[in-house]
């Protein structure tokens, strides 16, 4: 089976992997960006992030990709709950 | 004897400003008809642990305390295991919640709908200089948890030295820190009550959120914020509202970015520097001088090794933990924690509680916890740990810690070693545990 390439420019929408790999040099992280899983949690038992890695993981991504993040509940960090939350909040507003 | 008392409020008006929400200021008379409403909701025990997101909710949560007799405890961290400690303190111990208990092993209530605002000119209540209002903690130099009293005399007198040293009345404060931190409980919401302040009521987070809570409130207005939280606004290159000034603590501020800060904000940034035990004990115009100014009629004096502070809010004569030299009577400067101490964003412990935890966990054969030299610019340095435990992998090692001690403080990296490097005289020297580190690909970084 070959997968199918996303149906977006590639300009805008990260892939899971180019978001796991900023996460992992902006914070430094002794593993590789493959080991992160798209669904798991990336506090607590998950990765074990926390909101000091998320402003520094923010920072990195509003200057890659040009959005700014915004807490939209009182949840500051619900968009970092997996990689893939994450990377479809970067779609969400690089496509807004 | 006489009994002195100090209002709950030193807000001048029922119309003065208490704080602000997103419909808008809320008055005095709003305010105190809340604290009214929820001290009567308040189930029997008299501790509360008052874990409200929402800076406002908060403070009508201290306020209702207050005028209850209850006492308000804010530790500095809510793991399951911290949560049982304040139980066995503190038996009749209840949380207060607006919508995150966070799996809080307590008897909890929720914040409740306001009600209609009907009273004017409501009577703002008195309450005793000595009595205890809120029990804050302390992991203790040797590693035992020590828990210290809060009297409302002491808290007032420590809000009024603040808001008169930065000019505060009037003004609405944006606050980065959560209200149950010291630092921002002093400087968001005692201000907010007695001071003359008026706090916004949400913690904005991303740098973004941060310049939508100061367009809502009208100038004058301030950023109660941390380093790290300064940096990464400075650094997202967001435009930011005008504001009156820049309030920084929990760490030293570089000279890089005070000045920096200053010249992109706007407006004259002071650092405030204080301790669970003192409370705010300082502050200095960071662009200015490196000299801390202490504030009202506290003092600091030699003593022994080190110094102790005393007078004003300070209750007793309490020993400083940090290397202090006292330039003249009102001026020191800081030269450094004591090597046992640990600050990690604001949160504090000691290298000595930490590795009792650690020691204590099933599992672990050896261990001990250790700081790198510091991170330039501003960044937050964490902790690292090694470890002799052969049956543990990272993970479940971790997630045992996790149970006990802040996250904050959850060792990066953590070693797995056969034996620990210790010396002929069982020590550990720091060159050692140092050598264990990975080596940075980014060198100068």
């Amino acid at each position: 089976m070959t997968t199918t390439p996303p149906d977006t420019t590639p300009d805008t929408t990260p892939s899971l992997a180019e978001v796991a790999e900023i996460i992992v040099s902006a914070l430094n992280l002794e593993m590789s960006p493959a080991e992160i899983e798209p669904d798991a949690s990336l506090f607590g038992e998950g990765l074990g992030l926390d909101s000091i890695d998320i402003l520094e993981i923010a920072l990195v991504i509003s200057k890659r990709y040009g959005i700014q993040l915004r807490a939209d509940s009182e949840d500051n960090t619900s968009i970092f709950s997996s990689l893939r939350s994450l990377t479809n909040y970067i779609a969400s507003q690089k496509a807004a | 004897m006489s009994l002195s008392t100090q209002p709950l409020t030193d807000h001048p008006t029922p119309d003065s400003v208490v704080a602000w929400q997103p419909d808008g200021p809320v008055s005095r008379d709003r305010f105190l008809a809340d604290v009214s409403h929820l001290a009567g909701l308040l189930p029997a025990g008299g501790h509360i642990l008052n874990i409200c997101q929402n800076r406002y909710h908060f403070l009508v949560g201290l306020g209702a305390a207050i005028v209850s007799g209850r006492v308000s405890l804010l530790p500095s961290t809510l793991t399951p295991e911290a949560i049982t400690r304040l139980r066995s303190e503190t038996p009749d111990l209840f949380c207060l919640h607006d919508g995150h208990p966070d799996a809080i092993a307590l008897p909890g209530l929720a914040f409740p709908p306001p009600l209609p605002l009907t009273g004017r000119n409501l009577p703002v209540p008195e309450i005793p200089v000595d009595q205890v209002v809120a029990h804050v903690y302390t992991s203790g130099s040797t590693g035992i948890p020590l828990t210290h009293h809060k009297t409302w005399g002491a808290l007032v007198t420590n809000a009024l030295s603040e808001a008169e040293r930065l000019g505060a009345r009037g003004h609405a404060l944006v606050g980065t820190v959560p209200p149950q931190h010291m630092y921002g409980f002093e400087s968001t919401v005692l201000i907010s009550l007695h001071g003359g302040a008026a706090a916004w009521s949400g913690r904005p987070f991303y740098p973004a959120d941060i310049t939508v809570a100061l367009a809502a409130v009208p100038p004058p207005r301030a950023l109660v914020t941390t380093p790290f939280h300064l940096r990464t606004l400075l650094d997202a290159g967001v435009e930011v509202p005008p504001m009156d000034f820049i309030l920084s603590a929990t760490a030293p501020l570089s000279e890089e970015l005070a000045a920096r800060a200053e010249s992109t904000l706007g407006a004259p940034l002071h650092e405030i520097y204080g301790c669970t035990e003192t409370g705010q004990l300082a502050s200095r115009r960071s662009t200015a001088t490196r000299a801390w100014h202490l504030l009202g009629e506290v003092r600091l004096s030699p003593a022994g090794d080190g110094h102790v502070a005393s007078g004003g809010h300070v209750e007793g004569i309490v020993p400083i933990n940090d290397v202090v030299e006292l330039t003249d009577e009102r001026h020191f400067l800081l030269h450094g924690r004591n090597a046992d101490l640990v600050n990690i964003a604001g949160k504090r412990t000691s290298l000595a509680w930490l590795n009792q935890q650690l020691a204590g966990l099933p599992g672990v054969r050896d261990g001990v916890f250790f700081m790198p030299d510091e991170e330039p610019d501003d960044h937050v340095t964490r902790l690292c740990a090694c470890v002799v435990a052969p049956d543990h992998t990272a993970r479940s090692l971790l997630n045992a810690l996790r149970t006990r001690i802040d996250p904050v403080f959850l060792p990066r990296p953590l070693i797995f070693t056969d034996t620990l490097p210790r010396n002929a005289a069982s020590k550990l020297p720091r060159a050692s545990l140092l050598a264990l580190l990975p080596r940075k690909d980014k060198a100068g970084e």
